[in-house]
């Protein structure tokens, strides 16, 4: 079995479905940080049968709407000398700014670039998110 | 500072004052002449609408304000390259108010984030056009007397058709109302539309494919037109653009006071013939327009209100 020692001081990211890590570590810039970063693939977890999960390794600040946005039943353990100090409990963010684009070929965002790609949150239970500009729903 | 980007941003009641106030000045346009004189109206035409460019204007002229403004995009500096925030930023140190049209959903409220001046949405793209619903509230308020208790036939286009999206949002607020929604299949209402507004709503409808059967059930028939530049498909469109051509022939299933509405231009969807037809009131929809325009110029610069 796969060993990665535990962290003494960041966040342990539990609970990702499996196979979504890289899309976690692509949205949260992790590929900027200097510090130590563990994914593990589909490690096995008896709630969801195969789960991914990332650890990070010292201070930073973390971006939770866009872990919400996700998968709001992620885990995030905030970990202090060596022990979790804090379990963030994750909702779905009222916005969400520059994560997603819109595709909307007839949307102002196409044709003007510095313009944010703003979504907001329509309806929880279906967890749509609408552009702010042309209300094109993000599929 | 208020902007006007979607039909609903009023409110059922602040709609109901300002068709008021339309009302009022439509009776007594003198009143009026000089409410906006010293204030200036920019008219931000990104794609040609002789129509709705000339209402605006009309508008702010009869209220003895002034126009000034560009009526395509090649004539203003988006040709140039500068962004509608830019733009609007500099037309905020010029003009009091100003009215867009562009051909991209979102540019107006993109501007109004920006502007320093009321900002309102003259169309964007097939968006929203919330002065064409103003427009359309107004003309059956004036004519039937009432908002409430209306069966209203929606004919043609219904799946591209922004007036006819924008018309159910601002009716559905008001209490028994019944939709017919007439057209082929193609080109029937969006499903969010369904789901989410009339559904939502718990508004009775039915769509049907046969004017002829829907006319004696009507106080309202809204004709759209099948517009050209929705399709991708130019054989769709040949096909589709005369499912629906309503005739004297036709006119005589409707009712004595059935009211005809378009928001124009009409191509041949209205027979020329039915012009005479007392119930046609198409053209006073436009005139009416006008009024409406002038009530949301008062509204929003907050001058000559009582």
């Amino acid at each position: 079995m796969l060993s990665i020692s535990g962290i003494d001081e960041g966040y342990v990211i539990d609970h990702i479905q499996a196979g979504r890590s890289m899309d976690i570590y692509k949205y949260l810039k992790l590929e900027k940080l200097d510090c130590q970063v563990a994914i593990i693939k589909n490690a096995s977890s008896s709630k969801m049968g195969k789960k991914d999960i990332i650890k990070i390794q010292g201070p930073m600040a973390l971006d939770l709407d866009i872990l919400g946005f996700i998968d709001n039943h992620i885990t995030v353990n905030v970990i202090h000398g060596g022990k979790i100090v804090e379990k963030k409990n994750l909702k779905l963010p009222e916005t969400v700014t520059n994560v997603i684009k819109c595709k909307n070929p007839r949307c102002i965002t196409s044709i003007e670039q510095e313009i944010p790609h703003i979504f907001k949150l329509t309806d929880a239970s279906t967890r749509t998110y609408r552009c702010i500009y042309c209300e094109e729903k993000f599929k | 500072m208020r902007h006007l980007i979607s039909p609903l941003d009023f409110s059922v009641d602040e709609t109901n004052q300002l068709l008021a106030l339309a009302e009022d000045i439509a009776s007594d346009p003198k009143k009026y002449s000089k409410v906006c004189r010293g204030k200036k109206l920019a008219t931000l035409f990104y794609e040609p609408s002789t129509r709705t460019r000339l209402s605006f204007e009309a508008a702010m002229l009869n209220l003895g304000g002034s126009v000034l403004g560009f009526s395509s995009a090649d004539s203003s500096s988006a040709a140039k390259g500068e962004s509608v925030a830019d733009t609007i930023r500099v037309i905020s140190g010029y003009a009091d108010i100003a009215a867009m049209r562009h051909p991209k959903e979102g540019a107006p409220y993109v501007a109004s984030l920006h502007s320093t001046i009321p900002v309102i949405n003259a169309g964007d793209g097939g968006h929203q056009h919330p002065t064409q619903t103003l427009t359309d509230l107004l003309t059956i308020h004036s004519l039937k007397g009432r908002l409430d208790h209306l069966t209203i036939g929606l004919c043609g286009d219904l799946k591209f058709g922004r007036t006819v999206h924008s018309l159910i949002n601002a009716l559905v607020r008001y209490p028994n109302i019944r939709f017919v929604m007439i057209s082929p299949e193609e080109l029937r209402i969006p499903t969010y539309i369904r789901k989410e507004v009339l559904d939502d709503h718990h508004i009775p409808y039915e769509e049907v494919e046969s004017l002829e059967d829907a006319m004696p059930k009507l106080d309202i028939l809204y004709m759209t037109r099948v517009q050209k530049e929705r399709f991708f498909n130019e054989e769709d469109y040949i096909r589709l653009k005369d499912r629906y051509i309503l005739d004297p022939a036709k006119m005589k299933y409707a009712r004595e006071d059935m009211l005809v509405l378009h928001p124009l231009p009409r191509v041949n969807e209205i027979s020329v013939e039915v012009d005479k037809d007392p119930r046609a009131a198409y053209f006073k929809q436009a005139q009416l327009g006008v009024y409406a325009r002038m009530a949301l110029i008062m509204t929003l610069l907050e001058v000559g209100l009582c």
